[in-house]
Formats: C-alpha cells, structure tokens, sequence
C-alpha cells in the first residue's frame, strides 16, 4: 500500500439517523455505489482524508523513483537499463496522475509537495529501505509493486472517482513492472551464478518484512480504517490485503526456490491461508516517524531538487509571460 | 581500412554517444527541478539508450567476434569507446544539461535524418525510427534553452556561462575524418558539410530567440573521441556504469 496511516479526523461513525440531510445523501450515494465527483458535495472530512491519502499515495511515487535511480546508472545490461528507465517514467507519470486527481479535491500540489519537504506529509514507508545490490531491483519490482498492486486493484473501486479511474490507468502499468521485477530475479535464480543467487535470496531477506508493513498497521489499530471503509475509500482491510498478498506471493518464492525469512510461516489447511509471524511493529512506527535507513537521505534528495531547481521553474513562468505578452501585443 | 571497419566504427560512434547520453540523463533521476522534467528526462534518457542498443547490435554482428551489444556498452574501455566529447560532459547545473541536450539533438536530429536515407538498408531502418523520437528532443531542449536563456535575470546568466563550458566540444559536430568521409561518398552516411551547415542553423536560430551569442566556431585541440582520446570525465563514468558486468563476469542478468 502506497498509503499508509491515513487520518479521518473522525472518531466515531455516525448511523444515518445522526447525518444532515446532505451528509445522509453523500452516504446513500456512496452506499449504492455511485461514484463521488468533484463537483459533488461531500463532507469536509471526506475531502480532507482523500487530500491526505492521495497526496500520500503521489509522494511515494515520487520517493520512490529514488531506490531505483540508485541503480539506473548501474544496471547490468542495456535491456535491464531500458527496463528501469521505462519503469522510472511510469512512476514519474503515476505521480503526475495521482496529482491531478487530488487537486480535483481543491487541494494545491506545490503545498502538498512542501509537506512531503517539510515531514509533515508521510510516502510509503518502503522506500526508506536502501537498496544495496543489483537484485534489490527485482525484489522492489515483484514484491514492492506487488504489494502495491493488490492494493491498487481494490481501490481501482475506491468511491472517489478521480482516484478510481486513476488507479485503473496505474494498475495497467504496476502489473507489467512486478512481471519484470520477478524475471530480473527469475533470471538470476535459474541462470545466474551462486554469487547471483546470493543476492537475490539477500534482497528478499531485507525487503520482504518492509513490504508486509506497506500495507499499514494491524486492523485492531487502524482507527482510521472504520471510517474510510464505511466511505468506502477503502474496501478492505489491511490485514485482509497483507493476507492475499503473502498467499499469492509465497508459491511464487518457492518457484524461485528462495526461502522466506520467516520461521512461522506456514500453510494452514483449516484457515485456507499461510500463516505468519509477528511484524516488527516497532520498527513500522519508527519509520513512518522519520528514523528509518533513509528517510532523511529521501527527503532532503527530494527537498534539493526543487530548491535547486527553483530558477528553472521561475525562468520558464517568466518565459511564458514574455510570450504571451508579445503574443498580445 | 575497407568499408565494413569504417562502418563498424561509425556504428560505434552513433551507439556510444547515444549511450552515454543515456547515462547521463539517467543521473537526474529524482533530482530534476520538476516532476515533468523527471519524466521528460528519462523519456529522451530511454529512446537514447534504446537507440544505442540498435546501434551497437548492428556493430556486433559486423564485428562478428563473439561480442554482443552488452559487452561492447559494458566491457569496453574509455579508449575504445566512440562518444562524442560532448555528451560525456557532466550534468553541471540545468543550463549545462540543456544546453548539451541542445547541441546534441541539433546535431543528431539532421545525421538520423541523412541517415533515413543511406544505402544500408539496415541503418536507414533504424535511423527512421529514431528521427522520430530525436524530432521530439531537439523540440524539447530548443524550447528549453529559449526558456533559460529568455527568462530571468538569472537563467540568461547561468546560460551564458554554460556556453563557454561546453561549446568547445561541438567541434566534433562540425568536422568529419577520412573514414567518415568514405562513408559519406559510398552514399551510407549523410553529407558532413550539409550537416554542419544544418546545426549551424538551427543553433543560429534558437540562440537568437534565446538572446544568446552565438560564439566562433570552436578549433581544432588534442582530444578527438574518434580516436578514444576522452575528457577524464568519461573513465569515471563507465566505472559507474559497467561494474556489475566487470565484478561477474559470468553472470547472467
């Protein structure tokens, strides 16, 4: 899950008895399954949880171009640098979607952005992981954008209909990237060298934990979660969304022929569902709260771009105008 | 020297450019001034490295001695590579990486377009291609260096001094050797003057509603990327690039 912790600023959910008769039709609305629009009423806290979530979501895009240009300069062979760039571009463009859709909320990109800047808006906690080896690449693509997808797909039906049809678009695009991320690692298990292997079984002992936690706290403690999933911003829950993911995605490790780092995991018969330990919990919260690997590197990467890149943005605004001018004149 | 090595070697020469501008491009990921740069870069950064894969494929199947386009992109030292001077420059500021973009595209875009046309079928295929995706960079960079150069204060400043930074090695744009020569009289390769004249044109008009001087014609000096002889820039930037294949040799990826 790209999101991760959303507030709704609401405590408790009203029934449909305690609602204004405007807040009673927006519920209605949703209940039937009509997607909401801009243009549509909604109640403030509606607005401002899809602000945060989308903003959110469009951060760690953008963040997370940087795990990966860690290595574009540093793939090993001109198909695999095609492949990242490719990649690369997407999530440029993901960001640029996801945007779009929260400014339809009334909200201000550039605002947002100082946030993610500032520490006050949260990107997914996965991509303060670093990335130390070439199978890293892989690994973010099938197991991170795994995630990602089994996510994505759910709120391709979230009610908000710029963030729905946003997701749809996404969804194309994430698909095709966990393909090639799992046949940079298919590649390197069944071809490449012991030295290969290594790394590849290395990358899933760093990264499968950070991807179990993207998909946000345990359900007993999401008090935000009741409230989106009654907007039906979400439609299901993190646990339930962590669970499909490890199902789907442990017969594909085993393909591999890699281990899970994962002494309790295993298959339960009566549940239908793999079993598995406990996640460092600790670890989730002292990342979202900055003290991960690389939160401050992220940031302040991101931070020096638009601060170094300030002249640029204002040469082109002061370009336009000169144009324009002349084009009035 | 017969046709096939001059050929091999202007094989090398289109393909290690395009690549090491690819390479480039790629070191702005995440660090780009804004978020349709970031993807705008990678874009040019993709059709560039995707040419040179064209390019150098063909060089391996002329070369025919066991070598394929990863192990002329990774295992080939700085001597041997065949880039322009140009393009391995470093990023520098924005102005820098513009400009460069600039003069290379204003370059590439009327070689690709005369190659469109060359007697080697097979290099006319892949140059028609690419025309299409270099029409679109040098569209981009000129509007860019238009921008910088006619915007603030400070953008016409940072262009100016990036003109003195990379002009010297647009030399390399504007003159041939014997082999390229050959080349262009057996009709595989497009006129040398024509495309000097062309560049000189386009750079000509877009400086100029850019409010930029347009400085002399550099002149000649010692190094020459026709003959490997490089900046030190380049040696830095294949260590970056070529040591996963370097440090495993027997790896597949």
């Amino acid at each position: 899950m790209y999101a991760q912790l959303v507030e709704t600023g609401v405590k408790r959910i009203k029934d449909l008895s305690e609602m204004s008769e405007q807040e009673r039709a927006f519920q209605e609305k949703i209940d039937s399954e009509i997607k909401i629009e801009a243009k549509n009423w909604m109640p403030d806290a509606y607005r401002q949880t899809l602000i945060r979530q989308i903003s959110q979501h469009a951060h760690s895009e953008i963040v997370g171009m940087l795990p990966e240009g860690n290595w574009v300069t540093r793939a090993p062979s001109l198909k695999r640098k095609l492949q990242l760039m490719a990649k690369i571009q997407d999530e440029a463009g993901h960001g640029l979607y996801l945007y779009s859709a929260m400014e339809t909320l009334g909200a201000d990109r550039d605002e947002e952005i100082d946030k993610l800047h500032s520490g006050k808006a949260k990107y997914s906690s996965i991509f303060n992981y670093p990335t130390l080896n070439w199978a890293d690449m892989g690994a973010v693509g099938w197991l991170v954008d795994g995630a990602a997808i089994v996510n994505q797909v759910v709120l391709q039906r979230t009610s908000y209909g710029p963030y729905s049809r946003a997701m749809i678009r996404i969804c194309k695009e994430e698909s095709f990237h966990q393909r090639q991320g799992y046949e940079i690692l298919l590649t390197m298990m069944r071809h490449g060298t012991q030295a290969q292997k290594d790394m590849v079984q290395d990358a899933i002992n760093r990264l499968w934990w950070p991807s179990l936690m993207m998909f946000g706290p345990s359900d007993e403690h999401s008090p935000n979660s009741a409230q989106s999933m009654a907007w039906k911003i979400k439609r299901q829950s993190n646990d339930e969304l962590r669970q499909r993911f490890i199902d789907q995605t442990i017969p594909q490790l085993e393909l591999l022929g890699c281990t899970c780092p994962d002494p309790d995991l295993k298959w339960n018969a009566e549940r239908g569902h793999y079993d598995f330990g406990e996640i460092q919990w600790d670890e989730f919260y002292e990342v979202l709260k900055g003290n991960g690997p690389c939160n401050q590197e992220r940031v302040a990467t991101r931070r020096k771009a638009i601060e170094d890149g300030a002249w640029v943005r204002e040469a082109a605004v002061a370009h336009a105008r000169k144009k324009q001018n002349k084009n009035a004149a | 020297m017969n046709n096939k090595t001059d050929l091999i070697e202007y094989l090398l020469r289109l393909g290690d450019s395009a690549l090491i501008q690819g390479q480039r491009l790629c070191q702005w990921c995440g660090k780009a001034p804004a978020l349709e740069e970031e993807l705008a870069l990678m874009n040019v950064g993709l059709d560039l490295v995707g040419q040179a894969r064209n390019w150098l494929d063909y060089a391996a199947e002329l070369l025919d001695d066991g070598r394929d386009a990863d192990d002329l992109a990774f295992r080939r030292d700085e001597r041997a590579y065949r880039n322009l001077l140009l393009v391995e420059q470093p990023n520098g500021d924005y102005a820098v990486t513009i400009l460069k973009q600039f003069l290379y595209d204003a370059w590439h875009l009327p070689v690709l377009q005369g190659l469109s046309q060359s007697s080697d079928e097979r290099i006319a295929g892949i140059a028609a291609k690419a025309v299409k995706e270099v029409t679109y960079h040098l569209r981009r960079s000129g509007e860019w260096v238009e921008r910088l150069g006619d915007g603030t204060e400070q953008s016409h400043k940072r262009m100016l001094a990036a003109i003195p930074e990379v002009w010297r090695f647009t030399v390399e744009l504007i003159a041939a050797d014997d082999s390229e020569q050959r080349l262009c009289e057996a009709g595989v390769t497009p006129g040398i003057a024509s495309v000097a004249a062309q560049w000189q044109a386009k750079v000509n008009d877009i400086f100029a509603s850019a409010t930029l001087p347009v400085p002399a014609a550099p002149s000649y000096f010692y190094l020459n990327a026709r003959k490997g002889l490089h900046t030190e820039h380049l040696g830095i930037l294949l260590a970056e690039m070529q040591f996963l294949p370097r440090a495993y040799p027997d790896a597949t990826w």
